[in-house]
């Protein structure tokens, strides 16, 4: 598959090859553990603190030991919102939005449960919050508010930091996940109000298993694992010196390339978008266009099933990934279509577009080929197409039997 | 990525009878939009042999729905309705060597698709007589609304009951919790609570208060209606013992000795539970000698 043309790289990104290259020698020769009183562990502990000081600058974190290394971006979701839960056993609220990651969204369903309110902010057509309802909510009942910074699905961005500044005003503290925004958008957190916030090093070509919690000095705080004095004893457990190495390089050279992300790769992103909307009848972009990541565009394609244009595309070398019910297993399309009212003939047809730095123009190019025969083909099956265009009123022409 | 098999991949990439038949006289319309397959199947029929002349199908869905479509239809083409009819499912997976569990309903599908199309044809109107949920058992493909509907139907109090009625949770048992959890749901509706440490089977009252005689008899009767089934293969199957729970069975004639016993005793069990309205538990007449000489 190394000719084939990856364009899900916000489900994962390849690992840089320099971030292969620095963090290979903690698998040989730099094998001691960072906290024994030897030169083994010694050298990897000096590599461990330079990784820190590399994530910090990344976060525009005002002190590295904000930065506490977890195993993935999951981990940091849980150890926040259950940190806040404890640290203030009181207040039985949380907020949130219906469009969060699973991460996040599964954790507060099982929270509900346990006998936790749990507010989930809406979204309009174009995946926005309403910041009014947001500002209602706020009170001395709510533990913490968790808002991801931009979507996984849309790359639509939330207003984090205004959000922050009016959780800070409330006393209340605020989390935000952000897995996609990290190394795609500059972000300077010791100017804002947020208090925790999630990263993951596979979205940013670092390996996988590796994550952080940044963790503002000062901000009360229950550990999710005990059991040693690792990360200041805020995460025990034996640290993964290869990838925390890793992910330093690969924080270092995101911040190098963040020009390139907001210019080079948004004008690749945008050409793709365009290339399809022309040539291709019958989809449209969902989130909100006008505000989103440079890199991710998602097109509902109607009338046709998602995981039908992924198997195609894969057949061609190509890998995105889909909203639809189907290839997830489920029996509902994506929560995110869903919540912005995306018509299911649409949601289910919903492919996501996620690029990186390393793809060039001309796979963009061959991409934009490749999709309106797909298109073509798979609705040439659908019941709802007929010729060249939708059967008339398509939901009613077609209307199955289900109980 | 799903494990499809190359049949499925075939069916998908170079699907058959795709499109709709022209003159058709049999329209099948299912699927459900929200789960994101639909299939309208078209046959053209031959009103006086009732034998499916033609077969096209418009399907919106994923891969396994565009093949298991495909795969229908070339099944029924030549056949005669009745036996068309007789198509279930399990024969479209088969056909296609099998589909993951999450997207045998695609298979459903096809079959209901068809049973829609016949009832078009004669002049019927088909009513889709199952709900989907969740899928929570992987291993079986078993989902939320069948597990409750049985738990349901047969007051059901243990996860081991419910493996016993559905199979779900009966393999890798990772979803034991969800089945936990649809439990909880359902005694609560009940005005009971979930008791991790029951017993299975063993609080459950019989429906019918019986003597232990008219249990072994109306073990017998339940036997008997097997029996012509098994003895069209020549064999037959004598009961030895019952205790309390456990029913001993003895395979005789082609039965004793066939692969396949396993399956029968299952097959077996099934129907005594149905019948006796309580859980029991069949088990071979040499597992008794066994037990015998290990002192119970």
């Amino acid at each position: 598959m190394n000719e084939g043309i990856y364009l899900d790289n916000n489900a994962t990104t390849q690992v840089a090859p320099e971030v292969v290259a620095e963090m290979l020698p903690f698998f040989t020769e730099q094998y001691g553990n960072p906290s024994s009183m030897h030169q083994f562990g010694d050298r990897v502990g000096r590599a461990i603190k330079q990784a820190r000081q590399q994530v910090q600058a990344l976060l525009g974190a005002e002190q590295d030991s904000e930065i506490i290394f977890t195993s993935c971006g999951t981990e940091s979701d849980s150890t926040a919102i259950l940190s806040a839960l404890k640290a203030q056993p009181e207040r039985k609220e949380i907020i949130t939005t219906v469009v969060e990651h699973p991460a996040v969204l599964a954790l507060c369903e099982q929270l509900e449960k346990e006998g936790y309110t749990v507010h989930y902010l809406k979204v309009d057509k174009k995946g926005r919050l309403d910041i009014n309802e947001y500002y209602r909510l706020l009170s001395d009942k709510v533990a913490i508010v968790s808002v991801m910074w931009a979507n996984n699905e849309t790359g639509t961005l939330f207003p984090v930091e205004e959000m922050a500044e009016m959780a800070r005003s409330a006393g209340v503290l605020f989390h935000t996940d952000a897995v996609q925004a990290v190394g795609k958008l500059p972000i300077n957190l010791k100017e804002t109000s947020i208090d925790m916030l999630s990263l993951s090093g596979h979205k940013l070509h670092a390996p996988k298993g590796i994550g952080v919690l940044y963790l503002r000095r000062g901000v009360r705080y229950r550990p999710l694992l005990r059991g040693g004095h690792q990360e200041r004893g805020r995460r025990a457990g034996t640290e993964n010196s290869a990838s925390i190495v890793a992910l330093g390089k690969a924080c270092e050279m995101a911040m190098a390339a963040m020009e390139y992300e907001k210019s080079s790769v948004k004008a690749l992103r945008d050409h793709l978008e365009k290339g399809i909307l022309s040539r291709i009848p019958h989809c449209f972009v969902t989130g909100d266009p006008g505000n989103r990541l440079p890199n991710t565009c998602n097109i509902a394609f109607e009338y046709v099933e998602g995981e039908s244009i992924l198997l195609m595309l894969n057949k061609l070398g190509i890998a995105a990934s889909s909203g639809s019910a189907c290839t997830s297993g489920s029996l509902e399309p994506s929560h995110v279509m869903r919540a912005m009212g995306i018509p299911y003939t649409a949601a289910h047809g919903s492919v996501r577009f996620s690029l990186s730095r390393y793809n060039s123009r001309e796979e963009i190019d061959r991409v934009i080929e490749a999709l309106p025969p797909i298109l073509a083909r798979l609705r040439k099956l659908s019941p709802y197409w007929q010729g060249d265009g939708p059967v008339a009123e398509p939901e009613r022409a077609f209307a199955p039997t289900y109980a | 990525m799903w494990d499809y098999s190359e049949k499925v991949k075939d069916h998908f990439f170079n699907p058959r009878n795709a499109g709709v038949v022209a003159e058709a006289n049999a329209i099948g319309e299912v699927g459900s939009l929200s789960c994101g397959d639909a299939l309208r199947l078209t046959l053209k029929v031959d009103p006086t042999t009732e034998t499916i002349l033609e077969a096209g199908f418009q399907t919106f869905g994923c891969g396994s729905a565009i093949a298991s479509s495909s795969a229908l239809t070339e099944i029924v083409k030549g056949l005669r309705l009745e036996d068309a009819l007789k198509v279930s499912n399990q024969d479209i997976a088969d056909f296609l060597d099998g589909l993951p569990p999450e997207k045998m309903h695609c298979s459903v599908m096809g079959r209901e698709a068809l049973q829609a199309a016949v009832a078009n044809f004669r002049g019927q109107e088909w009513k889709d007589d199952h709900a989907e949920g969740a899928l929570i058992c992987k291993c079986f493909a078993v989902d939320a609304v069948l597990i409750e509907e049985t738990i349901r139907a047969n007051g059901l109090r243990t996860v081991e009951e419910v493996a016993n009625y559905t199979k779900a949770g009966g393999g890798c048992s990772a979803c034991h919790e969800g089945i936990e959890e649809i439990l909880v749901r359902v005694l609560a509706d009940r005005g009971e609570s979930f008791d991790p440490n029951a017993v299975a089977g063993e609080i459950k009252k019989p429906r019918t208060l019986l003597t232990s005689l008219q249990r072994v008899k109306l073990i017998e009767g339940l036997l008997e209606e097997i029996r012509p089934n098994l003895r069209r293969d020549r064999g037959d199957v004598e009961l030895v013992e019952v205790e309390g729970k456990d029913i001993y069975l003895k395979m005789i004639g082609a039965c004793s000795g066939c692969q396949m016993a396993a399956t029968t005793l299952g097959g077996i069990q099934q129907h005594l539970v149905e019948g006796l309205g309580e859980f029991i538990r069949v088990l071979p007449a040499e597992e008794l000698s066994r037990r015998t000489a290990m002192g119970g």
